[in-house]
């Protein structure tokens, strides 16, 4: 019953994917990569991670569409996405190439299961790896800054008044 | 969990991946990228989770995800911050249309 639940899941997050990669009109795009957040944060729930799916619902479901959304209407019209250069047969064999090497690297390391001390997220965030969250802070400082530096309108100084 | 949910799990994985690269292959809409990142990001932070429940430290999976969740945020702000000031300078989000523009 798990494995079929993960399956409907994980093959509906595939789907929502390629729709968003083929779809011309960019705003489906958009609505196809929330539902892959949604459908993701949900699989990411039953595997025991309940803090981590919270996080990619809020986040990945919520401010990335918001923020997608809202550049969409900035650029209006122009948020069509023409043909690709590269030959799409090319693409797909370069992909499935990736893939199967993934696959076959990845495939050996889940058979063997390695169990160890399961700690609680708190514990391995605020001791083991505090650093991540001194980069997590800075990381969101830093992004603010840049979207308030690239955001704002430039407005001409004294030296281009001069030159005027 | 299952051997077969194991094997699903890592099948799912590798189908996101493999889609968010052919999405970076053939897209040429700069929002659209950034997309495209968007996808690649969550199969990477469903694979970090599999890997700390798989190997049994589900707390270190978590950490790293959120770590990587909030990279990705920021990539994604930043990202569509220059999508939108590359606009408003060149009027088009056409990648090789930038990239042969000068100024």
């Amino acid at each position: 019953m798990e494995s079929i639940e993960y399956f409907l899941l994980l093959m509906g997050a595939i789907f929502c994917a390629y729709r968003a990669t083929v779809s011309k009109r960019i705003l489906s795009s958009t609505l196809y990569l929330a539902c892959i957040s949604a459908l993701t944060s949900v699989v990411v729930f039953m595997l025991g991670a309940t803090q981590v799916a919270v996080m990619e619902l809020s986040v990945g479901a919520g401010l990335v569409t918001v923020l997608m959304v809202y550049a969409l209407s900035v650029v209006g019209e122009d948020a069509l996405d023409p043909t690709s250069v590269i030959p799409k047969p090319l693409a797909w064999g370069l992909v499935c190439a990736a893939t199967i090497l993934l696959g076959w690297m990845a495939y050996p390391a889940i058979q063997v299961t390695i169990i160890t001390g399961d700690v609680d997220l708190a514990s391995v965030l605020w001791q083991s790896r505090v650093l991540d969250v001194w980069i997590q802070i800075v990381l969101i400082f830093s992004g603010v800054m840049g979207v308030l530096g690239l955001l704002s309108e430039r407005t001409p100084g004294k030296m281009g008044e001069m030159q005027k | 969990m299952n051997f077969s949910a194991l094997n699903i799990i890592l099948i799912g994985i590798a189908g996101l991946l493999g889609i968010g690269f052919y999405g970076l292959l053939i897209t040429r809409n700069l929002i659209k990228v950034v997309m495209m990142l968007q996808i690649l990001i969550k199969a990477v932070v469903l694979a970090l989770v599999f890997a700390g429940k798989v190997s049994g430290n589900l707390g270190l999976g978590q950490s790293t995800a959120a770590t990587v969740i909030v990279a990705d945020t920021i990539v994604a702000v930043v990202g569509l911050a220059l999508a939108v000031q590359v606009h408003r300078r060149f009027g088009t989000l056409d990648v090789p249309k930038i990239s042969t523009l000068k100024g």
